[in-house]
């Protein structure tokens, strides 16, 4: 009975969404506000329905109704209760109605919080938002249908993929779908605004908040799914260039420009065309990440049946939306007049650079990605695109943003001196030149570019706190806008990312040995001693466990406990790594084949400041965080300008 | 102006390109997940295994060149997905009618023999390569791997991992239908 409730809400929500895409754009052109506020009403209970839906679904999970399809195909009884829930969404149908909600989600909170839009942007940003909802509910309701029943139903389920069955990947999915959907919402303005035919500072203001939560979403999931790979595959590697981690990284790259970009429409009424596109284009890439992930086009490790007749579904949807856009671009941007003038070197000119090598960044990692499927097609031949091609050119394009990237803060707008911005960052530089000529000397010889990189991450660190300390001392912290601070912390972050990457990738430590119980191995520093290996009996699983004991100059320091499980029902082995990390460094170690006769292969692995990437990504989502609660965002206008905001706050139509 | 309105078709344009590929990925019915293989369209390489069974003859060349298109399957009783493939060359043997060889690749004879007892035993003829040596004149890469050898003794499909019912009813048998 619930489930059938759950399929009606869908196909309600799909009426509804229907209604809003259309009557509010008619209300729109006609300037009938009774149409427009409609588009409100509808979005809020679009959102309710899908609620309702999505805990209808979550109803079924939960009490293991084995008389629903998908709860049979990926669910089973003696799974832990967080498993259950995140087997909502650990599959296509329902990792869809997932997708499904957030938009509707996003959707009511523009109607929630767009209380200070103009109402026919509005209501066109809403009508949009709603053909994006009608393209997935039709897409839920006529190919993933997540309510089916199955009769007679089983007496239990398949269970989930155990690669899932993993805390860090339960949420992994929620946050990037987000980051994803999120986009939608700025896309949305991006088609109202060509609509409208006008992107003006007002514009860029409201767009920004929606593009600062989604791209904040975006990194927390990409993080998620780069620790989760980090320490489940076992290969002490945190980045693969999986097709699956390159789809996500693509938005990301094309958010991260947008973000920059609207801050010049905003301050200075320029590069208008520019932003609308990344706007267009960073929901784009997001669609794409999905249609790549779900048709079956390219191969990666990812978890969810592929189907070529869901394929044609999204390839289709993704020309409408992503098409359809271009062709409104192509029509309408060309009368987008800019505003500000400004010479080369100044913010506006060490944003555009920024925008330049970001994008180019993002179209490299789209030709590796797509470049094996081209050629397949083409020629016939199978090449895999995989870290080297992307070490030659993702990572050299890194260097001057990562060089410009302290530079440009401390630029005025319109016109600048390079030089007086250069000469304030010399003991930033410095300090970099000396930490990478101590990294080259003193901990390898060899791989000098990893020591090049390792002083750009100091850079960065040392680069965006100059700046901030800048502002410190002229007496500004008090006065300084969330935003600044926002700022530097995201940029100081980076650096910490950069430093934990390189360390980890260039500078690790690896160990394999064959070892039986009682036998003990000397690694980094450290005495080894595997103890035992035990059978574990889990929920859902069996499992071998080895107890190691560690110890450092011959005292005891921690005992590490991986191990392997065997998961019945799917009769799939996943490893679970032991990490031991002080915040510098990982010590990594995981379990793998063996028996007690020939002995288990150990794999240890020593990371230096591998716990650094991650904690580097959450700052830079804090540091989006804490830019969004930013009072400007919130009330739409600094305080102390408050007569001229509300000229640009509410435009004359 | 011209050339900045063409500017501004660009993003289409690429977009257009790309789908084109997408569209005819999707339609040209390829796997993605197959790394591909030098044995298909070539002559079999020599077969020559010791018997699985006792008391049955050796695996000779004149199987897979006797006039009749013939499975070749690489298994182990150790290999999980080996289990999972199982069924349906069973159901291809006895259904069909078709003639599977099966090799038992890097493993006991004596577990492989058990296994079989267990399962049940498709194979008209089983050897084993307990040293893995034919399987290297193969291109095997692990086990489950199968090969469709025609009635000429050429390789005419080469499947890495198990078979699915869609190998079998889409590949599989249309192949031996066309060729009897």
């Amino acid at each position: 009975m619930i489930p059938e409730v759950g399929h009606f809400a869908l196909i309600l929500a799909l009426a509804v969404a229907l209604v809003q895409g259309t009557l509010p754009l008619v209300g729109a052109s006609r300037g009938d506000g009774r149409l427009m506020a409609l588009g409100r009403t509808a979005a809020l209970t679009q959102a309710f329905l899908v609620i309702l839906a999505f805990g209808a679904l979550t109803q079924a999970y939960v009490t293991s109704d084995f008389s629903v399809t998908n709860v049979v195909a990926n669910s089973h009884s003696a799974k832990p209760l967080i498993y259950k829930i995140s087997g909502v969404w650990g599959n296509h149908e329902g990792s869809m109605l997932l997708w499904a909600l957030i938009l509707a989600l996003f959707g009511a909170a523009v109607a929630i919080f767009g209380g200070n839009l103009p109402d026919s942007l509005r209501a066109r940003v809403l009508a949009v938002q709603a053909w994006i909802g009608v393209g997935f509910l039709a897409f839920l309701l006529f190919t993933s249908n997540p309510f089916e029943r199955v009769s007679p139903a089983p007496f239990d389920g398949n269970g989930l993929n155990p690669l899932l069955q993993d805390p860090g990947l339960a949420f992994h999915p929620p946050l990037l779908y987000l980051g994803y959907v999120g986009m939608s919402v700025t896309y949305a303005f991006a088609i109202a605004a060509l609509i409208e035919g006008r992107v003006d500072v007002a514009w860029a203001r409201w767009v920004r908040p929606w593009t600062l939560a989604a791209w904040c979403f975006l990194t927390l999931g990409i993080a998620l799914g780069s620790w989760w790979a980090y320490y489940i595959l076992g290969w002490g590697g945190f980045w693969f260039w999986d097709p699956v981690e390159n789809a996500s990284l693509m938005p990301w790259l094309a958010g991260t420009a947008l973000l920059h970009s609207a801050i010049v429409v905003e301050k200075r009424d320029a590069l208008k065309s520019w932003t609308v596109l990344l706007a267009i284009l960073a929901f784009s890439l997001s669609l794409l990440g999905t249609f790549l992930v779900r048709s079956g086009v390219l191969t990666s490790v990812h978890a969810f049946a592929q189907d070529p007749a869901r394929g044609m579904f999204i390839l289709a949807f993704l020309l409408i939306v992503t098409g359809g856009g271009l062709a409104l671009y192509a029509w309408r941007a060309p009368q987008l007049q800019g505003g500000g003038l400004f010479q080369a070197v100044s913010r506006e000119g060490a944003l555009i650079l920024n925008n330049l090598l970001l994008c180019t960044l993002a179209a490299t990692v789209l030709l590796g990605t797509l470049y094996p499927l081209f050629l397949d097609l083409i020629t016939g031949n199978k090449v895999s695109v995989g870290p080297p091609f992307f070490n030659a050119t993702f990572v050299p394009i890194c260097a001057p943003l990562f060089a410009a990237l302290c530079v440009g803060p401390f630029l005025g707008w319109k016109r600048a001196e390079l030089w007086p911005a250069l000469v304030r960052l010399r003991v930033a530089f410095v300090v970099s030149v000396m930490a990478a000529i101590v990294a080259a000397v003193a901990v390898d010889g060899r791989a000098t570019l990893a020591a090049v990189a390792f002083g750009f991450g100091v850079w960065l660190i040392l680069g965006s706190l100059t700046e901030f300390l800048g502002r410190v001392r002229r007496g500004r912290l008090r006065t300084m806008p969330r935003s600044a601070i926002g700022m530097t912390i995201a940029h100081a972050s980076l650096g910490v990312i950069v430093l934990g990457a390189v360390a980890t990738a260039a500078w690790h430590l690896e160990f394999i040995q064959t070892m039986k119980p009682g036998e003990r191995a000397s690694f980094a520093g450290f005495e080894v001693t595997l103890k035992s290996v035990d059978a574990v009996q889990g929920p859902n699983y069996i499992a071998e466990r080895a107890t190691l004991a560690v110890t450092s100059d011959g005292k005891p320091y921690t005992t590490m406990t991986p191990e392997r499980r065997l998961f019945l029902v799917q009769k799939r082995q996943v490893a679970e790594t032991a990490i031991h990390s002080n915040g510098l460094r990982d010590f990594y170690v995981t379990l793998g084949e063996g028996d007690a006769a020939k002995g288990w292969v150990i794999r240890m692995y020593y990371n230096p400041l591998a716990p650094w990437i991650w904690l580097g990504a959450a700052m830079c989502a804090l540091g989006g965080f804490v830019s969004l609660s930013d009072r400007r965002l919130r009330i739409g206008a600094p305080r102390r300008s408050q007569g001229r905001s509300r000229a640009t706050a509410q435009p004359a139509e | 102006m011209r050339s900045n309105r063409l500017l501004f078709l660009l993003p289409l344009l690429t977009l257009l390109v790309m789908a084109g590929f997408f569209g005819w990925s999707l339609l040209s019915g390829r796997d993605p997940a197959s790394i591909g293989s030098v044995m298909v369209g070539r002559p079999a390489p020599a077969l020559a295994a010791p018997a699985l069974r006792a008391g049955d003859p050796a695996l000779t060349d004149s199987l897979i060149r006797s006039g009749k298109p013939v499975l070749l399957n690489f298994f182990a009783s150790w290999c999980a997905p080996c289990l999972s493939e199982h069924p349906l060359l069973t159901r291809l043997a006895e259904r069909d009618g078709v003639t599977v060889i099966g090799i038992a690749w890097k493993d006991k004879p004596d577990a492989a023999r058990a296994w079989l007892k267990k399962l049940g035993d498709p194979f008209k003829y089983a050897g084993f390569d307990l040293e893995g040596k034919i399987a290297l004149d193969w291109g095997l890469s692990g086990v489950p791997e199968t090969y469709l050898i025609d009635a000429q003794g050429v390789v005419r499909l080469h499947f890495r991992g198990p078979l699915t019912e869609r190998d079998v009813s889409d590949r599989i048998l249309p192949l031996l239908k066309a060729g009897s």
